[in-house]
């Protein structure tokens, strides 16, 4: 298998037959033939590497590869049938429903004592513990609110207003240095890290791409727009406790301010955004069409499950004494 | 030309959300300005960051008893 290194050819390094195959042919001009999935593990590195190279393609692409793969019909029916695998994996694993009430109502309860990576940093976690999760973090934070800003047109009214409202807050309310994913950015710089964009991608495990992978197949697929708008909320819902949480652990480590600011400012905003996704977004969407309600439920259900594989993946490297990147910082 | 009338939301056990930008003076004479479309405003009084809401009046169980 041929290893490529993202900083000196652009693209990350490949995990397997699929991540290889793709990472190859974007080398190559638009339009050369691809392999079948097969039985490949829908949440496994190499499917999910090669996800992540597709979806790119829609974001900031890679420098050298052909700007007509985004539009490529050999690859998107290659990403079609990755997603069939990866959105089947996940309803399999979610128990359903259409109750958003009732799914909220669980994420707006604190349960004591708490056990994800928050509470494990804030109580017994290192320097280099938190390093590492903010590497981890950095594939979604330096493209923070991008994956749902393609839901806009798909909504109408009060749910695509109060939407743009909260998407306008995190790309910094038109302030360039406000924007959310430049706030990570700076935090990754004060805490001694790379912060370039997709610097971190050959350090992170599968679980980690899986995250950032849902939220673009949301974004991108009309169909899963009920989905989307859940994750949305859920990520909304959860980030005030723990972001406060990180910034309390933040102050044991004496840490930057930087790194303080990025949590300080979602714990304030995200007070705001969890209540404008859940009354005027999530409340308008299925206002406006009652029939996506399982969708939305489905969309809150696959986030709380792909959260808790990361904490469980990156929690027991770290209570095993290990990483949990698979390359040192 | 009349004020546009501005919305404010009332969030049962939770806060008062008041379309920003706004000045927020405090019992103690303190001004908090925040410049968001929207300002979550705490009425449980138990937030960190008071009068802004920092989602501490949610409700909390133990599940070690
Ligand atoms: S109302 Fe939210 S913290 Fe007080
Ligand atoms: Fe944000
Ligand atoms: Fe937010």
């Amino acid at each position: 298998m041929t290893i490529l290194d993202v900083r000196t050819s652009g693209l990350p390094a490949a995990r397997g037959p699929l991540s290889e195959a793709v990472a190859e042919v974007l080398r190559e001009p638009a339009g050369t033939a691809l392999p079948t999935p097969g039985d490949a593990d829908p949440l496994g590195a190499d499917l999910q590497l090669a996800l992540a190279l597709c979806y790119e393609l829609h974001y900031q692409g890679f420098p050298g590869v052909d700007p007509r793969w985004e539009w490529d019909p050999e690859l998107l029916g290659f990403r079609a049938r990755l997603e069939a695998l990866f959105e089947g994996a996940l309803r399999d694993r979610v128990s359903g429903g259409a109750d958003i009430a009732g799914e909220f109502d669980d994420l707006l309860v604190e349960h004591l004592p708490g056990s994800g990576l928050s509470h494990h940093l804030v109580a017994d976690g290192t320097w280099e513990q938190m390093r590492e999760l903010f590497a981890h973090r950095s594939i979604y934070h330096l493209k923070e609110a991008d994956p749902h800003a393609w839901v806009i047109p798909r909504l109408s009214g009060v749910a695509k207003a109060a939407l743009v409202a909260v998407e306008f807050d995190e790309y910094g309310g038109g302030r360039a240095d406000r924007m959310h994913s430049r706030l990570y950015a700076d935090l990754l710089t004060a805490a001694g890290l790379d912060a370039g964009y997709l610097h971190y991608v050959d350090h992170v495990p599968a679980a980690t791409l899986a995250t950032v992978n849902m939220m673009s197949m949301f974004g991108l697929h009309r169909r899963l727009r009920g989905a989307l708008v859940g994750h949305f909320a859920a990520a909304e819902i959860t980030t005030g406790p723990s972001a406060q949480r990180m910034d309390k652990a933040l102050a044991r480590f004496d840490a930057p301010a930087a790194c303080r600011f990025f949590y300080t400012e979602h714990v304030e905003a995200d007070a705001v955004h969890e209540q404008v996704l859940r009354h005027d977004v999530v409340g308008g969407l299925v206002e406006a069409e009652p029939e996506l309600a399982a969708d939305v439920v489905f969309g809150i259900q696959a986030t709380d499950l792909l959260e808790q594989d990361f904490a469980d993946h990156v929690l027991g490297a770290w209570n095993s004494g290990g990483t949990s990147l698979l390359l040192p910082l | 030309m009349a004020k546009p009338t501005r919305q404010v939301s009332l969030e049962l056990d939770g806060p008062v959300l008041v379309e920003g930008p706004v000045d927020l003076r405090t019992p103690d004479g303190k001004v908090v300005h925040s410049d968001r479309f929207m300002v979550a405003v705490c009425t449980c009084k138990r937030s960190k960051t008071f009068p802004l809401c920092d989602t501490s009046h949610r409700r909390k169980v133990r599940d070690d008893q």
